[in-house]
């Protein structure tokens, strides 16, 4: 009874994992502009690495005794992806991409005839680099 | 907390470094603990140079609090976001947002910009050399001094209480 229990919950960690990741995949071909397709991977698709893991990690768990190996492949994902989601998002705007026009809001990054913003670039806080 | 040694300079990341090398070997033999040790010794003396000044947690379990909230809430927004991206009309409204941090320390600033980023229909972009403002883009969002209340309510709040009360 506890073994169909579980592998319920594996199987319904799996698929729910395939349709995040799929979603997310969607998302990157047909949203409109690339701070809009940004969304996708950085969210619905992290999200279905992480259901995949821990359907994984239940699997392996029942198999071999308690591992915890996609577990911490699970936190340093949703630790790194918006770290890397902000770096795609920066360097979009130091390279001026259009927004979608029906886009809100008009950031001064984004301002053409505006000196371009590479100082702004520095390392921020309190570091001693130039 | 531990206090800082000169050899250990971070005794906080040191204990997390073995930790993770243990859970990681899957072992908890004498070897492991020797070489893990080592390594939690010498990667912080080596890294040491990058990082910038720790702030103290003073409400762990806040933190707690804060890091259940933020999961629950990853999920409702990846379901906000499927919908939105399933949605074969395509009825977004996307929006540039400037928010304006109250946090000081850089550490609480990134910890808040990663919690943005995968939570409700947004993406930290770029954070201002006067690390006062936020740039942030948003999916779908009807208000948007809603959607700056919301935020700092929700997120921003709790981490001045965790980090700067």
């Amino acid at each position: 009874m506890l073994d169909m229990l579980l592998e319920g919950a594996i199987a319904f960690m799996l698929i729910a994992g395939g349709i995040f990741a799929f979603i997310g995949s969607l998302g990157l071909t047909h949203l409109k502009d690339f701070y809009m397709r940004l969304h996708g991977p950085s969210k619905t698709t992290t999200l279905g690495v992480g259901c995949t893991l821990i359907g994984s990690l239940i699997f392996f768990s029942l198999e071999n005794g308690p591992v915890v190996q996609e577990l911490l492949i699970t936190v340093f994902a949703f630790i790194t992806a918006p770290v890397s989601a902000h770096m795609l998002a920066k360097s979009a705007l130091h390279h001026k991409l259009k927004p979608d026009p029906r886009t809100r809001g008009n950031p001064q990054e984004l301002e053409r005839d505006r000196p371009k913003h590479t100082v702004e670039e520095a390392p921020q806080g309190d570091s001693p680099l130039p | 907390m531990i206090p800082p040694l000169r050899w250990l300079p971070m005794p906080v990341l040191s204990l997390l470094l073995l930790v993770v090398w243990l859970l990681l070997q899957q072992s908890v033999a004498l070897g492991q603990w020797l070489l893990g040790g080592a390594l939690a010794v010498v990667i912080p003396l080596l890294c040491r140079p990058f990082w910038e000044r720790q702030p103290r947690i003073k409400r762990p379990l806040k933190l707690l609090h804060y890091v259940v909230r933020v999961l629950r809430d990853i999920v409702v927004a990846n379901l906000e976001v499927s919908k939105l991206i399933l949605d074969p009309r395509g009825r977004m409204r996307p929006a540039f947002v400037e928010y304006p941090l109250s946090l000081t320390e850089n550490f609480p600033i990134t910890i808040l910009a990663s919690t943005i980023t995968m939570t409700p229909g947004t993406v930290s972009a770029h954070l201002r050399l006067d690390g006062r403002t936020l740039l942030i883009h948003a999916l779908d969002v009807a208000d948007i001094d809603a959607l700056i209340a919301d935020i700092h309510q929700r997120y921003e709040r709790p981490l001045m209480e965790i980090f700067e009360s």
